[in-house]
């Protein structure tokens, strides 16, 4: 292909991505579009095709990025090539989110007709206006009853302050309005620019490890063209390859030869680690390769750790193989060896949020069948010592003495909450309750109010999400980032079981709260733990003081007592089912102690 | 060794009046074909025995259901079937059939001594006529009183009394005072059961959604302790977990359960062993006289056992009588000993104060008889 026909075919090119509330419809306009361009007969189609992993599909959320290419033959009698770049909808993911808009020309703003705008669609757009996007509002869901096209739009206008009046009033669901959208991301959304023949730029906006072709880097030409057999470099990592395979999704896999200026596809080139193809890097040629990378690259840092342990421990190799086979594919994950008194070998884990951590945890329970036990998430503390020197403490039990601190600072983020002004009050409950310092609180309209706190992260980390839906009817969305650490009268909590510390139960919480989340960790305990043969004294303490105590009283009747007309398979299957409860739980000196009691140190319920 | 059944238990799934608590296969005798069940019944008795033939009848025993609630033909004709088939010594047979006050009237009981039945397990459950209400059952307690009476009077001696604890709306008072009036009935045997929830009862029902008064574990506990001291002191032997008897007034049908023995079990929904196989009919009514009709078994479900099952079922089922489980007869059935198979169960279980082992036995300690299933879900899982 020369210049020219490069040129020419530039020119037809569309990069989109769509941004959208959870729910708002995005999967399935997605869906419309792929059949719009005919990249699937409708047979091949799967239900929401763009989630490629069960658990995806399961959670109605997209983890992983994808991009997929596809043709239109446009009302002006061309054909185009668009490219559609799949973005995850959820907080933890917000730099990957911002990638993947790095590596579009524009984006279709899908808004629910009857719920307009949520805290994270906001976040979504500023980021896709701070790379220059071209926004396309969608009002999408117009045919539910309770519908209000025009109120979205002037929410649209007056919140984001983009012109909606050419919105596309559309329902994927009916399939209403899909050729509109379809016809403004060609008249609208600009072509790639870029020259062909440049130094070669292309952004890694994601990358998964497939066993037998290595790491598959998704990426987004810029500038220049990459070829197969080319000796390409990393430009974080410095590290060299040679490309194997280039290609499109579309979404089957299909190889190129080349990729140029737009095209939006992936490489391999026997790459063995995720880590050596970081999202946000740029890849150039080897040699005469582009001085100046491609802006926005930043190493991910994860926010939440917590421990991980093998129920069983003679699983604990099976546990570290399964974290390098995640972590293959994920390079936000983080592990390193751990020991605790209590739960023996395990490791430590950062996430990037807590939906990332449930995420790892349940494919490690389902996909390589260990059963695990969690610990409460933890946050990163600095911990300035009296002596003058300062720690990072990432696991609780890891705190030093209250004698030895000077300070603990602790993460703040800004946590942006989008509410009906019905909710507003419960709203500040849940955020006072937390710890968090009122900052502002504006009008969105006559309704819709944004409600500003500051709160550490560690009151962010475990339910408050839920908390928040719960008691706003499900209506509240949540967007927050982090602002800095803070100094905080913090306390290490001890949990002891039967006179003995259990160093995985510990949690760092504030002093004024101390004793009201002593006694709630208490209760639910003894909630959780069952009877035993003896009796159990639970308790917490703080130092040497304790602040909270109860028993679980020892077990006294286990036996099966009933009248059975001589059926013993089913008195069998009975003792199975008790017996197989017993090994999902852990033994902690004398004591059994479910799986689900390891988190629930910092589960507060509504009453506490 | 070749095991041949040494029990009979005929399932005969009809009831006036549904327990709010019961989960066998049961349905309302109104409206249901019964002479059809009982030709299936006899049908099905045939077969089982030319298929898995006996040498020597230890036990009958006719549950349901309520049997009693046949009506007198239909009784008549079912005990022939009986008679015919297993034709039991009935100076040694333990012939039982259980018995509900309500509708068991003089007719009925001389019926049954007529055919030979020699043992009645009655279903008394409670002697609070408000408990029995909530229950759903039909019978009063003066219902009780009077039948006991009349099948003494049939020269019916061999009485067992079926009590109930854990029951919702249950106070240890209450408790306490069913069993004085059980044992100031003189039977010379007492079975006493806790109640456990089961699907597709009324009491699961209320339990899910949230509106079942149990009394919880500590009541509980201090009921079956009240039962077994009471027992004690009134001269009947705890031989199993539930069952007390006066000397010589063990049942016979209840030890070839726990002794591992194997039985018939013929009817809809009658678990049986036989053969080295656990099965269950089907239990729908119309499945199972159809099956038979075609000339098929009207299995439901059969698992073969293992040696590993049989030991463990050997062990977990023994341990329930006080006497526990006798080392040589392990032996004698699995030619291993016991300790070869359960070294490390039996050293924690002894270590735990839950069993006693001596050279004879393995039983379970008091306490053990408290957490019996701590210990019986031990022995499984053998690989």
């Amino acid at each position: 292909m020369d210049k020219k026909d490069r040129l020419d075919r530039q020119s037809r090119i569309r990069n989109f991505s769509i941004i959208a509330h959870i729910d708002h419809g995005k999967s399935t306009l997605a869906d419309r579009i792929l059949e719009k361009t005919s990249a699937l007969t409708h047979r091949e189609m799967k239900e929401q095709m763009l989630d490629a992993m069960d658990l995806e599909r399961e959670r109605g959320i997209t983890i992983k990025l994808n991009a997929v290419q596809l043709t239109y033959q446009a009302k002006d009698g061309q054909e185009y090539i668009f490219h559609l770049i799949d973005t995850p909808g959820h907080v933890d993911f917000t730099y990957e989110v911002s990638r993947s808009l790095a590596a579009c020309e524009g984006a279709l703003l899908i808004v629910d007709a009857a719920q307009g705008i949520e805290a994270q669609t906001l976040a979504n757009v500023y980021l896709a206006l701070e790379n220059d996007l071209e926004i396309l509002p969608v009002i999408n869901k117009i045919d539910l009853p309770s519908a209000e096209p025009e109120r979205v739009r002037k929410e649209v206008e007056d919140v984001i302050g983009l012109d909606a009046s050419e919105a596309v009033l559309a329902s994927a669901k009916s399939g209403i309005g899909i050729e509109e959208i379809l016809e403004q991301i060609v008249e609208k959304v600009p072509p790639p620019q870029g020259d062909p023949e440049a130094p070669l730029k292309a952004l890694i906006f994601d990358s998964l490890y497939d066993p037998y072709r290595g790491v598959v880097a998704y990426i987004r030409v810029t500038e220049g063209t990459v070829k197969v057999g080319q000796n390409i470099k990393m430009m974080a990592t410095g590290k060299e390859f040679e490309v194997n395979e280039l290609g499109v999704f579309t979404p089957k896999p299909v190889m190129k030869d080349e990729l140029t200026v737009g095209d939006v596809g992936f490489l391999t080139a026997s790459i063995k680690n995720v880590g050596d193809t970081r999202v946000g890097d740029t890849v150039t040629s080897a040699k005469g390769g582009a001085t100046e990378p491609l802006p926005g690259y930043r190493r991910m840092n994860p926010m939440v750790y917590c421990g991980l342990y093998p129920v069983d421990s003679a699983k604990y190799n099976d546990l570290r193989e399964a974290l390098e086979r995640l972590e293959l594919n994920d390079s936000s994950l983080q592990y390193e060896p751990e020991t605790s008194q209590a739960l023996g070998f395990g490791f430590r884990c950062g996430f990037l949020g807590l939906l990332h951590m449930e995420i790892i945890q349940e494919r490690i329970e389902r996909e390589f069948a260990i059963d695990l036990i969690t610990t409460a998430p933890s946050v990163i503390y600095h911990v300035y010592l009296t002596k003058g020197d300062h720690l990072v403490v990432d696991n609780p039990s890891n705190m030093p003495d209250p004698q030895l601190i000077d300070y603990v600072e602790e993460p703040y983020v800004k946590a942006s909450i989008m509410t009906p002004n019905d909710y507003v009050g419960a709203v500040m409950e849940i955020c006072q309750k937390k710890r968090g310092n009122f900052i502002t609180m504006e009008y969105l309209d006559d309704i819709r109010v944004n409600v500003i706190y500051e709160i550490p992260l560690s009151e962010i980390v475990y339910d408050f999400f839920d908390q928040l839906k719960s008691s706003t009817k499900g209506y509240a969305s949540l967007d927050y980032e982090l602002i800095g650490y803070r100094q905080s009268k913090l306390v290490k909590m001890d949990i002891l079981l039967n006179a003995e510390k259990i160093d995985a139960l510990s949690v760092i919480v504030h002093r004024d709260f101390a004793h009201d989340r002593g006694k709630a960790v208490v209760e639910k305990l003894k909630e959780l733990i069952p009877r035993h043969q003896f009796e159990i004294p639970i308790q917490a303490a703080i130092g040497t003081k304790f602040v909270a105590r109860s028993n679980i009283k020892a077990l006294r009747k286990n036996v099966l007592a009933k009248c059975y007309g001589g059926d013993i398979s089913r008195k069998r299957k009975l003792l199975e089912k008790q017996k197989e409860g017993k090994k999902r739980m852990k033994t902690v000196g004398n004591v059994e102690v479910p799986q689900e009691a390891f988190m629930s140190v910092l589960r507060m319920d509504s009453d506490d | 060794m070749v095991n041949m059944a040494k029990a009979v238990y005929i399932h005969i799934p009809f009831c006036e009046q549904i327990c709010h608590y019961c989960d066998f296969n049961k349905f309302l005798i109104e409206g249901q074909p019964v002479d059809d069940y009982l030709n299936a019944m006899e049908n099905e008795t045939k077969r089982l025995i030319k298929e898995h033939p006996f040498e020597n009848i230890t036990s009958i025993y006719i549950g349901g259901g309520t049997p009693t609630a046949l009506n007198e033909k239909q009784l008549e004709r079912m005990l022939h079937i009986v008679q015919q088939s297993f034709q039991p010594d009935l100076s040694k047979v333990e012939y039982t059939v259980e018995a509900n006050p309500a509708v068991t009237d003089r007719g009925k009981l001389g019926i049954l001594k007529k055919a030979g039945v020699n043992r009645l397990s009655i279903g008394v459950q409670a002697f609070q006529d408000d408990l029995l209400k909530a229950l759903n059952r039909t019978h009063r307690s003066a219902d009780v009183i009077k039948m006991i009476e009349t099948a003494q009077q049939y020269g019916l001696e061999d009485l067992s009394i079926d009590l109930m604890f854990g029951l919702p709306g249950q106070t240890l008072e209450m408790f306490q005072d069913s069993v004085q009036k059980a044992l100031h009935l003189n039977v010379p045997h007492i079975s006493a059961y806790s109640l456990q929830i089961e699907k597709q009862t009324v009491f699961f029902n209320r339990q899910r959604s949230g509106k079942l008064p149990l009394p919880g574990e500590d009541l509980e506990a201090d009921m079956f302790e009240y039962l077994i001291k009471s027992m004690k002191l009134n001269g009947y032997t705890q031989y199993e977990v539930s069952n007390f008897g006066r000397e010589g007034y063990e049942s016979k049908h209840n030890l070839v359960y726990w002794n591992n023995d194997e039985y018939y079990g013929i009817g809809a929904g009658a678990h049986g062993y036989l053969s080295q196989n656990r099965y269950q009919n089907v239990k729908p009514l119309p499945h199972y006289i159809r099956k038979i009709k075609n000339g098929e078994l009207p299995l439901r479900e059969q698992t073969h056992l293992t040696k590993d099952e049989r030991m463990e079922e050997e062990v977990f089922l023994g341990l329930r009588k006080m006497e526990g489980v006798s080392k040589e007869t392990f032996y004698r059935k699995f030619s291993i000993e016991l300790e070869d198979v359960f070294s490390e169960q039996i050293r924690k279980l002894v270590q735990r104060e839950l069993i006693i082992s001596t050279s004879e036995s393995i039983r379970l300690t008091e306490r053990g008889t408290f957490l019996g299933n701590e210990v019986f879900q031990e022995f499984i899982g053998l690989d």
